[in-house]
């Protein structure tokens, strides 16, 4: 008939469906049988680890919200209630906060591995991109959804953060006020963020799904960082990267049970259950620990601005990579000196988290601007010279060739030149 | 070795983060007494004879000042006391309510009820504490750092200061509050209490005993929690141990 | 480029035989491992929205029936509606008693509307069937209608001292609400 999908089910109703509307065709294309190259490791599972982990974010999250009230008056007391009365209210709770964490977890794992094996290079730019758009998405998420329990780390953690952007010149104050909804942050102000908060994770699932659709034009990257020759080089992702990563959710699952059912408590900050205050400053203000490093940034400047534009600077830093980094070779497994290099950045990354959690006087000053100075440095300058300067170790002939692990071939197989990518 | 890139990257995260948590002593507050808790650990669980006689502390001493509005009576079931006597308990507390011409009145209360605060409003409570306010106890073993072992320190932690320390007035000297001045005085002292279970009432009982049960009313779900830890964990590593076994079985085949 | 690779290379390897056994045991229990983890999660999703402790904690309610003179009913507020609990004189159990089931729009005998031994006590629900109103009758100076139960100001609707629907618009009698003796003086609703 025209127009009907030509769809290959057995099943007669399975194929009037997909007929009309070919999404089994589409999954078994592009989940069943789709080439994936054979020798990904176990930092390949993080993607779609991080896919489990929003779909649990935002299940967990409408349950919560059926028991919330966004009303500064009644917000503490109704995370309260959901914790004593409501049925399981304590594990949706805990796993929606824990969720967060394991959330930066899985993303910054699967970010540094696309930093390692150069996962960002052509032709895998807008791919690079989207990521990036989904992490802001994430971070803005995270950001307005600790205001919601209206703790004092919540009210205060709002007050400077949103207070940054009157840094901008001219616009900045109607622009804070506008966000505010008022002079300060008030009911407004959470009223809003919990509608924003509602919103964004659906935003970021379709921006995942363009991710994704990025992804599977271009294919997967491999640790070798070579395109597959041919299907001795791929695999179906289904049955064997459904096992694999089936095992990755195992894993994931039990560290995210351990900190559910006996540390929910660990990652987050005794003072968000103080009710807020707002005429009483805490001692400390923190952010989340996934933010730390960001923070550390923002306060290594003394110029406001400066410090405001640093911070995001750092994150729209990450846009650029693709075309920073100049190297011919992607996977760090052949650039002897970029692998050590990558490392610095890891160690820096820590530095600037554990900077971010301390107060900004005494030895955290100094290593707060070493560690902004070298995160800048690394991408603005290392990565463009690197790619110049550096001898890159040959490339294997192809993903089967050798079976394990990349380097020269044995015996009298040619080393064939380095490949243009 | 394959993972030992990994457990290095792990062992340095550990490291930040024992780093990230600022110092205590920074400020010359001692460092906290560590505790043997009933809760403590992954089996933990709450003493119910020690919430009890915690309990009997709060409602004695603590009450008159500390809310502890997020609680309600029926919740002492969780710490072991019965129908009957929750509500002989509930009905000897009064809670503010509407009478039929509209004007504000007390009746006694319900198991339903939340525990009467002491003071009707943050104003009252500090018009009557010299200016301070005695925070709600609901969760205050969560909302402090150190949890349990500090909320411990701190009621046992009163002491003299030491020579040359100067003492603002209305303030007293604890070891443990931040800045060692604090405005609440002192309020357990060997036999304030007198339990009814016969427990011999020293500072270190009572405190250890009103720390329980503030941390079972911050926590009502621990035990229910941690049981469900267990099976949750012994589930999936039966389901790891499992799915790697069929994913070895399948890759067997390929080389890769 | 991707969608061009033809995969048949690496298909896994099917066939009878001893493997297949306990290959096929394998995912059987891998499958259901994964079932039962995948209800262990929707579980307390679902049971999240279950009535939570608060609203079952006001799900039953004690009455003291000791000040609740003769003659008198008060009104108490149940699961969110009004519960009459009237303390019926003897003339008022024998004017109930006395109706033939065929003069009744919603035929429902008197003993059918009290606990055996508690004929003095009727307890039923306080929204008229007619629209919800909250019918009169249960102060003495109240309007009782000519059945000398509630009278309904809203249409008009009467009830008489069983509390069953006698003139007026309602089609239904007032619903007994669930409730037992704890003690003759006590009774606990729902």
């Amino acid at each position: 008939m025209v127009g009907l999908y030509k769809s290959d089910i057995k099943n007669p109703l399975l194929r009037w469906v997909d007929s009309r509307l070919p999404i089994l065709s589409i999954v078994q294309k592009e989940y069943g049988v789709f080439p994936t190259p054979k020798n990904f490791n176990y930092f390949w599972a993080f993607g779609g680890l991080a896919m489990v982990n929003l779909m649990i974010m935002i299940a967990t999250g409408i349950f919560l919200a059926m028991s919330y009230t966004p009303h500064i008056n009644m917000a503490f007391d109704s995370v309260e209630r959901i914790m004593r009365d409501v049925n399981y209210g304590w594990l949706l709770r805990y796993a929606h906060a824990n969720g967060a964490s394991m959330f930066f977890i899985v993303v910054y794992i699967h970010l540094f591995r696309g930093l390692y094996y150069g996962s960002y290079k052509a032709p895998r730019e807008l791919l690079w991109m989207l990521g990036v758009v989904l992490l802001l998405l994430m971070m803005a998420t995270a950001f307005m959804g600790y205001v919601l329990p209206w703790g004092q780390m919540s009210f205060w953690g709002a007050t400077v953060i949103t207070n940054l952007f009157s840094a901008i010149p001219l616009v900045g104050e109607p622009i804070v006020h506008w966000l505010w909804g008022g002079f300060s942050v008030a009911n407004p102000t959470l009223n809003r963020f919990f509608s924003l908060h509602y919103l964004l994770p659906f935003v970021i699932v379709g921006v995942v799904f363009l991710h994704v659709v990025a992804l599977h034009i271009t294919g997967s990257n491999n640790p070798l960082g070579i395109e597959p020759k041919g299907p001795q080089d791929t695999l179906p992702f289904h049955p064997y990267y459904t096992v694999k990563d089936s095992v990755a959710i195992c894993v994931y699952f039990m560290v995210f049970a351990m900190l559910v059912f006996f540390f929910p408590n660990a990652l987050g900050h005794s003072d968000n259950y103080i009710p807020a205050n707002p005429l009483l400053t805490p001692t400390h203000i923190v952010p989340e620990w996934y933010f730390l490093p960001f923070y550390a940034i923002l306060r290594a400047v003394p110029s406001k601005l400066g410090g405001v534009t640093l911070m995001f600077g750092a994150i729209l830093v990450l846009f650029a990579l693709p075309w920073l980094d100049t190297s011919p070779v992607r996977s760090a497994r052949f650039r002897p000196v970029y692998r050590i290099v990558f490392w610095f950045l890891v160690i820096a990354c820590i530095a600037l988290g554990v900077v971010g959690a301390n107060p900004p006087e005494g030895i955290w000053v100094p290593i707060g601007r070493l560690g902004t100075a070298y995160y800048f440095i690394h991408f603005l300058v290392l990565m463009p010279l690197l790619g110049k300067l550096e001898r890159p170790l040959p490339l294997p002939e192809s993903i089967s060739h050798p079976v394990l692990g990349g380097g020269p071939l044995p015996g009298a197989a040619a080393v064939h030149p380095m490949e243009k990518v | 070795m394959r993972t030992l890139r990994p457990t290095l990257i792990g062992a340095a995260l550990l490291a930040a983060a024992m780093l990230a948590a600022p110092a205590r002593a920074a400020e010359g507050e001692a460092a906290l007494p560590q505790v043997n808790w009933s809760f403590s650990g992954l089996f933990g669980t709450i003493d119910r004879a020690a919430a009890q006689r915690g309990f009997q502390v709060y409602d004695t001493v603590c009450s008159n000042c500390h809310s502890l509005k997020q609680a309600y009576y029926r919740d002492l079931a969780g710490i072991g006391l019965s129908e009957d006597q929750i509500k002989a308990i509930a009905a000897g507390k009064t809670v503010p309510d509407i009478d039929d011409n509209g004007q504000p009145t007390d009746r006694p209360a319900l198991p339903s009820d939340h525990f009467r605060s002491p003071f009707p409003n943050d104003r009252a409570a500090r018009a009557t504490n010299n200016g301070g306010l005695p925070p709600d106890l609901s969760v205050i073993t969560k909302a402090r750092e150190g949890g349990a072992d500090y909320i411990y320190a701190l009621l046992t932690g009163y002491a003299d200061p030491p020579a040359g320390f100067h003492m603002m007035a209305g303030l007293n000297y604890n070891k443990y509050f931040t800045g060692n001045q604090i405005a609440m005085i002192q309020p357990l002292r060997d036999g304030t209490v007198t339990y009814t279970d016969a427990t011999n009432p020293s500072l270190d009982q009572q405190a250890r005993d009103v720390v329980t049960f503030l941390t079972y009313i911050a926590n009502p779900e621990l035990e229910q929690r941690h049981r469900m830890g267990v099976k949750v964990v012994l589930f999936l590593l039966f389901l790891t141990g499992l799915s790697y076994s069929v994913k070895r079985k399948l890759w067997a085949g390929v080389e890769h | 480029m991707a969608d061009t690779m033809s995969v048949t290379a690496h298909e896994p390897a099917h066939g009878p035989g001893p493997d297949a056994t306990k290959r096929d045991f394998l995912k059987l229990v891998t499958g259901a491992s994964a079932i039962i983890g995948a209800a262990a999660i929707a579980w307390p999703l679902v049971d999240s929205m279950n009535p939570s402790k608060d609203v079952l904690a006001l799900a039953e309610l004690e009455v003291d029936l000791t000040p609740i003179v003769q003659g008198q009913g008060i009104i108490v507020s149940w699961r969110g509606q009004p519960v009459f609990v009237r303390h019926r004189t003897e003339a008022e159990i024998k004017a109930a008693e006395a109706v033939a089931l065929s003069e009744l729009r919603d035929p429902e005998a008197d003993s059918a509307r009290i606990k055996p031994g508690h004929a003095q006590w009727l307890i039923v629900s306080g929204v008229c069937t007619h629209l919800g109103c909250i019918p009169l009758g249960n102060k003495p100076s109240d309007p009782r209608g000519t059945y000398g139960g509630w009278f309904c100001p809203c249409h008009g609707s009467q009830y008489d001292t069983s509390g069953r629907i006698r003139q007026g618009p309602a089609p239904a009698n007032l619903p007994v609400v669930p409730y037992v003796f704890e003690t003759d003086t006590k009774i606990k609703i729902g």
